[in-house]
């Protein structure tokens, strides 16, 4: 199973920094996610892409994970010389992590 | 005083679709209209364009939004606030005052001025990012600090029809209307926390409707082609029920203003604006109806004491070329076209970005499907000091038509110039914000 049949993400970016959530389509699912989608899991799993530190935040009323991943989108935005400057596609790059 | 308002959110950005915020005027029954269009660089480019041209700099799709909305936005006694002046909040407001002359309509306006800081830079502020001098960064072009909510809501006191600001804190667009509606104290940091996290939600437009969420049949949002884009209804506790006209296409629900809540948060339980540090970790949410989401529950710390300052400088040319192999080996044909443009380079590019696209473009090597692709495009890009060094990079991909691999396609070739932002903290004095009036009556 990926995460991608049991969660959804959006990536976001601030400079150099990219932001996934994970958001589970069952809340009743946020406890395992928080188990076992933890922030080295993360690291290791998009090792090629993200350079720096990533740092988890946990947020239960909404039942969803925040993922903070430093020097992850080449220069920055605005001075990347990569196809996708703002990372918007490795929401998708999170969600093929096998479970 | 007001018990509720209804603010509307038609533009995320500066190349959003026209038509969702005039559905929001004509059947949304609005109070506020709001217009998001300036992105991190935006303000930049536009300081270049003012660089050219003291009657330009503001957004370019200004003329074409205020046409179709400004008749109805009299009609419908809707308040637009929109940061579409960009650089030029000054140019921006005459320009509207000419549209509404042109039509015969009556308008007031103010513009909100004092963003634009660059005259109190020296270069030897320290940026956020390096810790280094912002002059090395390159040639400085433009200095615009994030306001808050203080200019606009002067502005709403003089009681205009349009609001046009330079660059303020996406969220400040939505929370001024609150606080000047609610008589919100600038010191209750919890309403001033959960305001900002309704603005938060709506700031992006359609990103709450279902735009950049569809992904069927797992994440199904009926009706794409007609996306409505959002408005939420406030109260005066802050508490907001997010929705969309009906009859639009898109969705709002659990799902979509979840994606919308954490996206580009960089620390959850503290989002910094000028007027707030905000906490996202106590919103909550629920369905309460179709297509109806209520948030409440956000909270705030503490007004930040500095205003964050983008400042734009002259970083580099970006040369790419492309070209496309498809059918047997293709993945190999483009390989080997890539080796060979990297050694012709080999002299004027000390390193040079090479994309198989279809392959290892966006996510790297770790990722890669088992079965070859049909096609796969190629892409070079370089970063060159000149723009004649730039078009090397085209020239070369260009000329693997008669120079590379068999069955090369579809060549495109560009030269961008790329403007670099850095930050830096400016203290809140010396940030002072200005209000300007513009208006045309009939006679």
């Amino acid at each position: 199973m990926k995460l991608y049949d049991i969660a959804h993400s959006r990536a976001g970016d601030k400079g150099n920094t990219l932001t996934l959530s994970l958001i589970p389509y069952r809340p009743e699912d946020y406890a395992m996610l928080v188990e076992k989608v933890t922030a080295a899991r993360v690291s290791q799993h998009l090792a090629s892409i993200v350079r720096g530190e990533v740092v988890r935040y946990e947020l239960p009323l909404v039942a969803s994970l925040l993922f903070v991943c430093h020097d992850a989108l080449s220069t920055g935005v605005t001075t990347s010389w990569v196809m996708d400057a703002h990372g918007k596609t490795l929401s998708y790059a999170l969600l093929e992590m096998e479970l | 005083m007001r018990k509720k308002i209804r603010i509307g959110c038609g533009a995320g950005f500066s190349g959003d679709r026209l038509e969702p915020a005039r559905v929001l005027v004509e059947q949304g029954d609005l109070d506020y209209l709001v217009l998001e269009c300036l992105a991190e660089r935006t303000i930049a480019l536009a300081q270049k364009r003012k660089q050219k041209d003291a009657g330009l700099g503001y957004d370019p799709l200004l003329e074409r939004r205020i046409d179709i909305l400004l008749e109805p936005l009299l009609r419908k006694k809707v308040t637009l606030i929109t940061n579409m002046g960009a650089a030029n909040p000054i140019a921006a407001a005459q320009r509207i005052v000419a549209v509404a002359k042109s039509r015969d309509l009556p308008v007031s306006i103010v513009a909100v001025t004092g963003d634009d800081v660059f005259t109190l830079l020296t270069g030897n502020e320290l940026a956020t990012e390096t810790g280094r001098p912002i002059k090395e960064a390159g040639t400085l072009l433009s200095a615009n600090a994030y306001l808050g909510v203080e200019g606009i809501l002067d502005a709403l006191r003089l009681r205009p029809n349009i609001i046009i600001t330079g660059r303020v804190a996406d969220p400040s667009l939505f929370l001024a209307p609150m606080i000047h509606a609610f008589n919100w104290s600038r010191d209750d940091f919890n309403l001033l926390g959960q305001g900002t996290v309704v603005g938060h939600l709506l700031e992006c437009a359609g990103q709450i409707t279902g735009g950049y969420f569809a992904d069927p049949p797992l994440k199904a949002v009926p009706d794409m082609e007609h996306l409505g884009h959002p408005f939420a209804d406030v109260s005066e506790d802050g508490t907001a029920l997010i929705s969309k006209v009906a009859g639009t296409g898109g969705v709002v629900n659990l799902h979509t203003a979840k994606e919308q809540l954490l996206y580009e948060v960089v620390n959850p339980h503290a989002y910094f604006t000028p007027d707030v540090v905000a906490n996202f970790t106590t919103v909550r949410l629920e369905q309460v109806g179709p297509d109806v989401v209520k948030v409440s529950g956000g909270s705030g710390t503490t007004r930040p004491p500095t205003f964050k300052t983008s400042v734009g400088y002259q970083a580099l040319f970006l040369g790419e070329g492309e070209i496309t192999y498809a059918g047997p080996n293709a993945l190999a044909r483009a390989r080997h076209a890539g080796d060979i443009v990297q050694k012709r380079l080999t002299p004027f590019f000390s390193d040079l970005r090479v994309d198989l696209i279809g392959h290892n473009s966006v996510h790297g090597e770790s990722f890669i499907a088992q079965q070859q692709p049909y096609e796969v495009r190629l892409r070079i890009a370089g970063k060159a000091l000149t723009a004649e060094q730039a078009a090397l990079v085209g020239e070369e991909v260009e000329a693997l038509y008669t120079n590379g691999p068999a069955g090369g396609g579809g060549v495109r070739k560009y030269v961008n110039e790329v403007v670099g932002i850095v930050s830096v903290l400016l203290d809140r004095s010396k940030v002072v914000h200005q209000t300007n009036q513009y208006r045309h009556e009939t006679l």
